[in-house]
């Protein structure tokens, strides 16, 4: 909103979405520019992974527009949408590593599915990726199931920077790291965004790492985003919702439903 | 008033349901079988899906089929001798596996071993949101697992019931030889005098059939999957139980179009 408002990479306008009556999201609406580094906040259960999986079109919206480059990606029935899904990359909240591949195999996936790499130049660039993530070659040849929650998210974040898309989505990509390595994964992050000139929407409670890698934070409560301003500004943001929120502090406008 | 209504409402319910499902498996399977020939086909999942599937099978289908084998040419001789008509054992016999349970038996015995996999790894896939990721890396899934799977049930579960048919015969031989003292010329003849090209044809027919519904059964409800262990679990049994009571209804169905 402080941006001008060409190159809009993605935008959402009055998304809503329920599960039967549960409305997650009423309203949400948020404009991501090209390049720009979007880290969202908010509660557990408020509707992030929603927010990002209906951009993916994995989730269809009940109402509401989402454009991706201008298009209307919420007409586009899934099987249309590969052409599109080539822009993304995306790091599920629970990793999604395929437990029937190994590591590499599940890192180079994109390449080899739909770039037709061979399977030794897909080897190659899987184990290059996995050193960027603190991996060495030894996890390549082993399985999902082999390696510790932290390795697997790290497995996948690299699987989701595999292909260079465009767009790329973290869903809490550090939970469950160590400080050091939620650090290493945050450095990466902001590279994708600085040097590859990627879009990038990060889903995080961690507000150490939303500092570090947003350009712009957004906050999402009661189905919508409420707040939107660059990550210098947070601390003042002179938003109630928000201050509670980045204090972490059990008292404020947001109740907590127990 | 509700107590007449309330009936006829279930069991309106039921049938709408019924048929809605009906609908939703039969547009599933089109897709699966539209990508099943549609290419790219991916050689090297096929090749592992015909492993999983017809492979490792054999030892079940095997054993089935060759204790199914023994006990029909033991049960036939009791009730044929009380007539004196020993020399139909055999006639029975390859007529009764070839046509009937070399296919029904090896199908059920598949339902249970593959359709029940193929729920859960699927049901697993869609629960940790694997089959989201594969969206998310413009793969279709329907391509990617459904259609191998498909091809691989419809192809292998015929080599499968052949290889049935010969250890089905097999053990009736044996029992019939060894154990009832019949003459193995006599026996070899009767068993493929009466034997015409179509009892055997008309088995491997059903067995790809049955082949095509275990794995849509594993395929469509381990897609459609609820969610958590529990989604799973039911998942695989509705795999199961939907897959063991179609192979009986279409065995009839396609037994009166054979032979009638
Ligand atoms: N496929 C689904 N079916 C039914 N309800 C769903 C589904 N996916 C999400 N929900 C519901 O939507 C709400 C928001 O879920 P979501 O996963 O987006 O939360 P979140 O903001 O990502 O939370 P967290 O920070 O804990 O990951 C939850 O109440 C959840 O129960
Ligand atoms: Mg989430």
């Amino acid at each position: 909103m402080t941006k001008k408002n060409k190159d809009i990479k993605i935008q959402l306008k009055d998304v809503c979405k329920s599960f039967g009556d549960n409305h997650v999201l009423c309203g949400a609406s948020l404009d991501i520019h090209k390049g720009e580094s979007v880290v969202i906040i908010g509660g557990s259960g408020t509707g992030k992974s929603v927010l990002l999986k209906s951009i993916l079109g994995l989730i269809v919206p009940d109402s509401g527009t989402i454009l991706v480059d201008g298009e209307d990606v919420t007409k586009l029935p899934i099987h249309k949408r590969d052409g599109i899904m080539q822009k993304f990359g995306m790091l599920f909240q629970g990793g999604a590593l395929f437990d029937s591949l190994p590591v590499w195999e599940n890192v180079a996936f994109g390449l080899l599915q739909n770039h037709a790499m061979p399977r030794k130049e897909a080897y190659g660039v899987a184990v290059e990726k996995l050193r960027s993530v603190g991996l060495g070659e030894r996890v390549a040849k082993l399985y999902p199931a082999e390696l510790s929650g932290g390795m697997q998210k790290r497995v996948s974040l690299a699987r989701a920077i595999a292909t260079d898309p465009e767009i790329i989505f973290f869903d809490e990509p550090t939970t469950g790291l160590d400080p050091i390595m939620a650090d290493v994964i945050n450095d990466l992050i902001v590279k994708a965004t600085k040097e590859l000139g990627a879009t990038t929407l990060t889903i995080t409670h961690d507000m150490a790492s939303a500092r570090k890698i947003a350009d712009d934070v957004a906050m999402i409560y009661d189905g919508k985003i409420i707040w939107r301003g660059d990550a210098e500004g947070i601390e003042n943001s002179g938003n109630a919702y928000v201050e509670q929120f980045i204090h972490g502090s059990a008292n404020g406008p947001i109740a907590i439903a127990v | 008033m509700n107590a007449i209504l309330e009936p006829i409402q279930t069991t309106g319910r039921t049938v709408m349901q019924f048929f809605a499902s009906i609908g939703r498996i039969s547009s599933f399977a089109g897709k699966g079988l539209y990508h099943a020939v549609l290419p790219p086909i991916y050689w090297r999942l096929l090749f592992r899906q015909f492993i999983q599937i017809g492979y490792y099978s054999l030892p079940v289908v095997g054993l089935t089929t060759l204790f199914t084998g023994m006990v029909l040419a033991l049960q036939s001789y009791t009730g044929f001798s009380r007539f004196s008509a020993e020399g139909a054992v055999a006639t029975v016999v390859v007529l009764s596996v070839t046509r009937e349970l070399a296919p029904v038996l090896a199908g059920l015995m598949v339902a249970g071993r593959v359709g029940a996999s193929i729920a859960a790894e699927i049901g697993t896939m869609r629960v940790t949101e694997q089959i989201d990721a594969l969206n998310t890396l413009s793969t279709n899934p329907y391509k990617y697992l459904i259609a191998p799977r498909l091809i691989a049930g419809i192809l292998t579960l015929p080599i499968l019931v052949l290889i049935g048919d010969i250890i089905g015969i097999l053990g009736g031989y044996i029992v019939s030889i060894y154990s009832l003292g019949f003459a193995p010329e006599n026996y070899l003849r009767n068993t493929w005098e009466y034997l015409e090209a179509m009892d055997v044809i008309s088995g491997l027919v059903k067995a790809s059939v049955f082949g095509f519904l275990v794995t849509l059964m594993g395929c469509y409800h381990g897609y459609n999957s609820g969610r958590g262990a529990q989604g799973v679990g039911s998942a695989t049994t509705n795999a199961v139980v939907s897959a063991s009571i179609l192979i009986l209804i279409f065995n009839f169905i396609i037994t009166k179009i054979f032979f009638s």
